[in-house]
């Protein structure tokens, strides 16, 4: 656990100095948004169809930047080494990357969602409680994943196709689940959603621990 | 400076490696590799690029897994207790495994968290040893190449490891930076911690080293008697024994 916090607030404190990751993520997602919105630019009663495909779009392929991004960092003056020789659980450093992952998104959603609502004339202040579970259900099992596979990938020449290609066929399942969950959030509210998020739950715990279990067998060598 | 406790066996090597091999790709770079490495002494690694030293150092390490043989720290089996013998290593590569964007500090303060080093007195120390106490606010991207070695060093000797593996530690130094990274190594070696250091420069290894052991393709071809020769000795010998440049 105290290794965890430290790799956390080390990876933080570099992320507030340097503000590159959630910079980059957030001109992204933006940029994301803006298109996907006015390229539908659906009418009124139309727009809320359109906003799970754009949050979810925006959310994968920011997400997928920023994943690999946090390892990169590791990579240079091979600090991974560094982190490898110390008398750790290799599970912290998973547990801290999955922990940073998911705050660096969580903060792109905060840029997303307003916009997305804004762009796509939707008020999702009704539902934004229920709105930030999905989110937060869909994110946690998104970077469960992608974390796992961006360290097999970021010593890879190939890694910004590798990632994807590993990444992607399994995280159907999540996406499936966390388009319906949202769209289900914006019509009927959470009682709507429930089989969807079960399935997010499913995926978040099934994947966690099969993070945290494989990770050490792949920090070795 | 007192040394990582533990329960170590008292008449053991401080590391000791028995028939390490490992390939790449089916291309064998160590061959069956055997050493030994006694508290308070410098053993210098000699030899061409492509030897197999990195490698040997990253194993030694606990960074690679060998292909065969075995690696002993205080007489007990590292790999079988990782975290353990981690606690008895410090390693230095190629590069300082210090973040650029934190300060000398700020990098210290982190690796002292992972190795459980309580005693804040512990990075004064080190960043007064070290010579960068009025430069450790700064992020080490501004720095010095010299000055990010230095702080790599802080960082592998933080948590008073018994057994010190440096990497090429004097490349892209210049001639004063050497001077104090070999003063400093003296230092470390007289308080008795073992020192094994991968060096290019012939005359550098025969002044630092109290044992120079030359490796080609993947083995040990040579170790020198306790009397190290001197730089043009020992650079005729690595020319003869392994085609080296002295």
């Amino acid at each position: 656990m105290r290794a965890t916090l430290a790799i956390v607030r080390k990876d933080l404190r570099i992320e507030w100095r340097t503000r590159e990751t959630a910079t980059t993520l957030a001109v992204l997602g933006v940029l994301l948004v803006t298109v996907l919105a006015f390229a539908h630019d659906p009418d009124p009663e139309a727009a809320p169809l359109f906003v799970p495909a754009v949050l979810w779009s925006a959310m994968v392929f920011t997400g997928l930047l920023g994943v690999e991004r946090g390892f990169l960092l590791e990579r240079e003056q091979d600090c991974l080494a560094g982190l490898r020789g110390a008398p750790i659980d290799p599970t912290a450093l998973y547990a801290a990357k999955l922990v940073v992952n998911v705050l660096l998104l969580g903060a792109t959603h905060a840029v997303v969602v307003p916009l997305t609502g804004l762009f796509l004339h939707v008020d999702l202040f009704p539902v934004l409680a229920p709105l930030a579970l999905v989110l937060l259900l869909g994110t946690v099992g998104f970077a469960a994943v992608a974390t796992l596979f961006a360290f097999v990938t970021v010593r890879l020449r190939s890694r910004q196709v590798m990632l994807p290609l590993l990444v992607l066929p399994l995280l159907i399942p999540l996406l499936i689940a966390a388009v319906k969950a949202t769209e289900a959030v914006l019509g009927a509210g959470l009682a709507g959603a429930r089989d969807a998020l079960g399935v997010l739950v499913s995926f978040d715990v099934i994947f966690v621990t099969a993070g945290a279990l494989l990770f050490p067998a792949i920090v070795r060598d | 400076m007192e040394r990582a406790s533990g329960s170590a066996l008292v008449s053991a090597p401080a590391l000791e490696a028995r028939g390490v091999s490992r390939d790449f790709g089916g291309r064998p770079v160590l061959r069956g590799v055997d050493l030994s490495l006694a508290a308070g002494e410098t053993v210098v690694l000699l030899g061409p690029n492509g030897a197999g030293k990195s490698t040997l150092l990253r194993i030694l390490a606990l960074l690679l897994s060998p292909r065969d043989g075995t690696i002993l720290i205080q007489g007990r089996d590292a790999r079988a207790a990782r975290p353990p013998a981690l606690r008895h290593i410090g390693y230095l590569g190629h590069e300082s495994a210090c973040y650029p964007d934190l300060t000398a500090r700020e990098n210290l303060e982190f690796y002292a968290e992972l190795f459980g080093v309580d005693d804040a007195s512990r990075i004064d120390e080190l960043l007064e040893w070290t010579g960068l106490a009025e430069a450790a606010g700064r992020p080490l991207r501004t720095c010095s190449r010299g000055m990010v070695q230095r702080v790599g060093l802080a960082r592998a000797l933080l948590h008073r490891p018994s057994v010190l593996l440096l990497d090429e530690p004097f490349t892209g130094l210049d001639p004063a930076a050497s001077e104090a990274l070999d003063e400093r190594l003296r230092a470390v070696r007289a308080e008795g911690c073992a020192v094994l250091a991968a060096v290019h420069d012939v005359p550098r290894a025969a002044a630092l080293a109290t044992r120079v052991l030359v490796l080609h393709a993947g083995r040990i071809v040579w170790t020198s008697p306790a009397v190290v020769p001197d730089a043009a000795g020992l650079a005729e010998i690595y020319r003869a024994r392994a085609g080296g440049r002295g």
